[in-house]
């Protein structure tokens, strides 16, 4: 459905996006993933037709963002981070507006069922300006959908939502996510994880990595994690639990505790768990540990930066 | 065409909403129902100052200077508005072609001139029923098209200063100079310069004003003039609006 390749953008000599490739399928909800300024709004922008690439090009439906853009427009539902709205207009005059400009036929009714799908509708007669910060959201998200596009482009749709109305959108993007390609950009990693479903990292204009959610998880961590904690003190457990084989490594995290890395798939921790016994200790705990996103995420984005070191 | 229509429509709904667009209104007809009152006061004291009989350009002369005056303050919003509320990107990545965009700003303007033109014939109406045979009625057609040319200018110039600079103020200014410029300064030099001032006089803007429509000539060059300026306007703030895609 959307098909990016080799998509620059250079603002002066900053490059804001620099050689992006990556596709969405139909029916998918693709999530962008990056710090502010890693370039998720610029790439927005070129596929929704505001501003042409420096180089590259993009495709959605078939129709390229450049040559085609009033195609592309037709079929894309594009919500901007800033939620621009018209303040002096009511709720039903703006949307029925952008009906018009879409040249949809019975307006009206679509943009009262539009108002439904984002339980707005008893707010139809009211003037925009008196809505708040969740409503308005709710109402560009609504100008989005009004012409039931094929592909859906949101900009940080919950941000600065309190945490009902950020439910609430989840729900209505889920819900039009099922048969249409979403582009979420968020930097709400949980969001991305319950949301969508592949993921995309970003940094800096590039794309640092891409994949499930559940994959990512495993394909970044490259290990599997555990933690261990004894009775007493774990004086030469490390040694031993390093000669298990399976296990990568070994970390005395405090005198009763200790982690240790093994290869995915070769779980070792019942050997460990008999290990323990028989050195007599008291097993306290015994638990896997996950990578959350967050931390991923900051890994990432940290090598890249060449910031740090992968931790071992 | 039919987005044109659409954004025209709703600009036009945004002047009858919109306190701005009263106080214009309220002023120009205000001033021009003064002048009007002087020069029927005037009229009947001195019946032998008056060289010849009364006529629509005892309306016309000032509606047009008025406009001049007053369309800087009703496009000025235009593009710049748009701006400022972030809702140009709605309008970019809208299914609507900038030249649409622009048209339909400008359409939604004119319209609005053309209905505080459409109140002013009141005073044409009552000269008309004052004097004896009555006005000159081609010399008043003439003449409203003159004034209404003129707004088309005026309105376009508007736009493409509202769609260059983003800024309100700054578009209310800029299109304020520039068509001072236009009025008095730019027909200067053929009083002055020995041969070669016939352009200056024809690309001045009330020069085909006052002495061809204001007149009763509907002439080809003048139309051809205000048109070709009003175009101009449009194509300068069509393009405006693409360059801010390649900011």
């Amino acid at each position: 459905m959307i098909q990016v390749s080799d998509l620059t953008k250079t603002y002066g000599l900053r490059k804001a996006i620099d050689g992006l490739n990556f596709e969405a399928r139909q029916g998918e909800i693709l999530g962008f993933l990056g710090p502010n300024g890693a370039g998720k709004t610029t790439t927005m922008r070129i596929l929704t037709g505001y501003m042409p690439p420096s180089s590259g090009a993009a495709t959605i439906a078939g129709f390229d963002v450049v040559n085609d853009s009033i195609e592309v427009r037709k079929r894309v539902g594009y919500l901007p981070e800033t939620v621009p709205l018209y303040t002096d207009m009511t709720v039903f005059d703006y949307l029925k507006f952008m009906a018009d400009l879409r040249h949809l036929p019975q307006a009206s009714s679509t943009v009262n069922e539009t108002l439904e799908m984002v339980g707005l509708l008893d707010r139809a007669d009211g003037f925009i300006g008196n809505l708040s910060k969740g409503m308005r959201q709710r109402v560009g998200l609504a100008q989005a959908l009004l012409h039931r596009p094929e592909v859906l482009i949101l900009d940080e749709p919950t941000i600065g939502l309190d945490p009902a109305q950020i439910i609430e959108v989840r729900n209505v993007i889920r819900e039009v996510g099922r048969e249409r390609t979403v582009l979420l950009s968020t930097h709400i990693l949980p969001e991305a994880q319950q949301l969508c479903d592949r993921i995309l990292i970003i940094n800096k204009g590039k794309i640092v990595v891409e994949d499930t959610p559940d994959n990512l998880q495993a394909r970044l961590s490259g290990a599997e994690h555990a933690h261990l904690k004894v009775g007493s003190g774990a004086t030469g457990l490390a040694e031993k639990i390093a000669k298990i084989k399976g296990v990568k490594a070994v970390n005395q995290v405090e005198a009763d505790s200790l982690e240790f890395d093994y290869e995915p798939g070769q779980d070792v921790r019942p050997e460990v768990a008999r290990l323990v016994i028989q050195s007599n200790l008291d097993l306290l705990e015994l638990r896997a540990i996950n990578l959350s996103l967050e931390e991923i995420f900051l890994q990432l984005t940290r090598e890249e930066s060449g910031a740090a070191k992968k931790v071992e | 065409m039919r987005n044109i229509w659409t954004i025209a429509k709703r600009e036009l709904k945004q002047y009858f909403t919109s306190p701005v667009a009263y106080i214009v209104a309220f002023l120009i007809l205000l001033i021009l129902g003064i002048i009007f009152v002087l020069n029927m006061t005037a009229l009947n004291s001195s019946p032998f100052g008056y060289q010849s009989a009364p006529d629509v350009r005892m309306v016309i002369s000032p509606l047009a200077f008025l406009f001049l005056l007053a369309t800087p303050a009703l496009t000025m919003r235009l593009v710049a508005e748009e701006v400022r509320m972030g809702t140009m990107e709605l309008m970019m990545t809208a299914p609507v072609r900038d030249h649409e965009f622009i048209i339909g700003k400008w359409l939604g303007a004119f319209l609005f001139i053309l209905a505080l033109v459409a109140v002013t014939l009141v005073y044409p109406f009552m000269l008309n029923q004052l004097i004896t045979p009555g006005i000159d009625q081609m010399l008043m057609l003439s003449g409203y098209l003159g004034v209404i040319l003129l707004a088309a200018v005026f309105l376009s110039i508007g736009v493409s200063f509202s769609a260059i600079f983003g800024n309100q103020i700054v578009a209310f200014f800029g299109t304020l100079v520039f068509l001072i410029i236009m009025w008095w300064l730019v027909g200067a030099p053929a009083n002055i310069l020995p041969s070669g001032g016939e352009i200056f006089s024809y690309i001045d803007l009330n020069s085909h004003f006052y002495n061809e429509f204001a007149n009763g000539i509907i002439s080809l060059g003048g139309l051809v003039y205000y048109l070709s300026l009003t175009l101009a306007g449009l194509i300068i703030g069509t393009t405006a609006v693409e360059m801010r895609r390649w900011k």
